[in-house]
């Protein structure tokens, strides 16, 4: 009985004149269902035309700073004469840049001696200079690739809710030729920190703010992906070995 | 439950809740060009939204599905139960205009962490920037409720 009563409730204001009288004119569905789409369809020429002046922008910005994307003093991997270089800004405890960085090693291992790869650092996570500088000094015992595959395989042990636990990762370095005192002791040089000063610079004049961020013979992705950096890779290929 | 004396008022009742349907009907409109907005500043510009930002989005964005639940069919207790969410909202969104026109000081700015809720990140024409832009939509909305309370049938 209650139940029923309940369901007789909204008839206090009774809905049967009101459909009655809009169908003279448009039906308030169709107001509702009409004003939605256009809201939607705003948005979504909104996104494209966003996008569409960002890509340009980012294609200006990169044409006009390639002082910046060049890296000497950066660690690189590949044949130094390869003819397409991927420059890639990477924090350590980032986790989107260990998922993507065995992606970039096969495009490298697909395509050999046609990519070279530059890193920078861009330490954004809390705490993660700390691991820089680390990665940057074992460059002094050419440990650097090694450090840093073995940072990345560790990653989840050492970067929890993304704040880095620096202490955490001096154990995750045994056992790959890493002298670790030798890092403890250099890795507060000044030639350290004047790399990683140089690569904040330039990630800040090349406006990168989150990572992994690539360019590809000084060109931007389109929009982040592994498809948008792969079809970037193959279209420089293509372009630098007919 | 029905009083007889309903159906004689039908036809002033029916040209009322028209009226108030459409005042509901434009306050969903601000609440989904607002959330749309709010999602293209932080989805497709990317702009971080600060703590009360979100706070504002927690009150704003039910209301694009809450509302049309009153709409069909016209139920005149919508705007009972959208008024807490509006209200709220609209306090928020107050705090931060006054935040960022530095009427409140520093010292009771709550958020620390992430984006500072002070901080202006898009500027149109001087002075239009997200938080008075909230504002704005959370007291038209008030409004509107407001104005259809009054003019939807008893």
């Amino acid at each position: 009985m209650s139940r029923k009563s309940r369901r007789n409730e909204p008839t206090r204001n009774p809905p049967s004149p009101v459909p009655a009288k809009s169908r003279g004119g448009i039906g308030r569905g169709a107001i509702f269902a009409i004003a939605g789409a256009v809201l939607v369809l705003l948005f979504v020429s909104g996104v494209l035309a966003y996008r569409s002046t960002q890509e340009e922008a980012a294609r200006q910005a990169a044409a006009k700073s390639a002082a910046h994307i060049a890296s000497s003093h950066a660690p690189a991997m590949g044949k130094p004469d390869a003819k397409v270089h991927i420059v890639e800004f990477l924090d350590p405890a980032c986790e989107t840049c260990a998922v993507m960085y065995p992606h970039v090693k096969k495009l490298m291992a697909d395509n050999p001696g046609r990519i070279r790869l530059s890193l920078r650092h861009v330490p954004f996570h809390h705490g993660s200079e700390h691991v820089v500088r680390l990665l940057e000094s074992a460059r002094a015992q050419d440990r650097y690739r090694e450090t840093l595959e073995a940072l990345f395989a560790s990653q989840d042990r050492w970067v929890v809710n993304h704040r880095v636990y620096p202490e955490r990762v001096w154990p995750l370095l045994e056992g790959i030729g890493l002298d670790l005192e030798r890092v403890r002791r250099e890795m507060n040089a000044a030639d350290v920190a004047a790399r990683m000063d140089k690569d904040m610079a330039d990630a800040q004049a090349l406006k990168v703010t989150k990572t992994p961020e690539y360019f590809v013979n000084g060109r931007p992705l389109p929009r982040f992906g592994l498809e948008e950096l792969q079809a970037l890779v193959r279209e420089e290929l293509r372009a630098a070995y007919p | 439950m029905n009083a007889p004396g309903t159906g004689a008022r039908a036809p002033l009742a029916a040209g009322a809740s028209d009226g108030a349907w459409l005042l509901v009907f434009a306050c969903w409109l601000v609440a989904t060009a607002a959330t749309l907005g709010a999602l293209f500043f932080s989805e497709v510009m990317e702009l971080a939204p600060c703590v009360l930002c979100w706070y504002q989005r927690v009150a704003m964005f039910p209301l694009v599905a809450l509302l049309p639940m009153g709409l069909f069919p016209f139920d005149r207790r919508v705007v009972r139960y959208a008024a807490p969410l509006v209200l709220a909202g609209w306090g928020i969104s107050v705090f931060q205009v006054l935040l960022v026109a530095g009427v409140i000081p520093e010292a009771i700015r709550p958020c620390t962490r992430g984006v500072p809720c002070s901080e202006v990140q898009i500027e149109w024409l001087g002075f239009v920037n997200i938080p008075l832009l909230s504002f704005l939509a959370f007291t038209t909305m008030a409004a509107l409720l407001a104005a259809a309370h009054i003019r939807s049938p008893r």
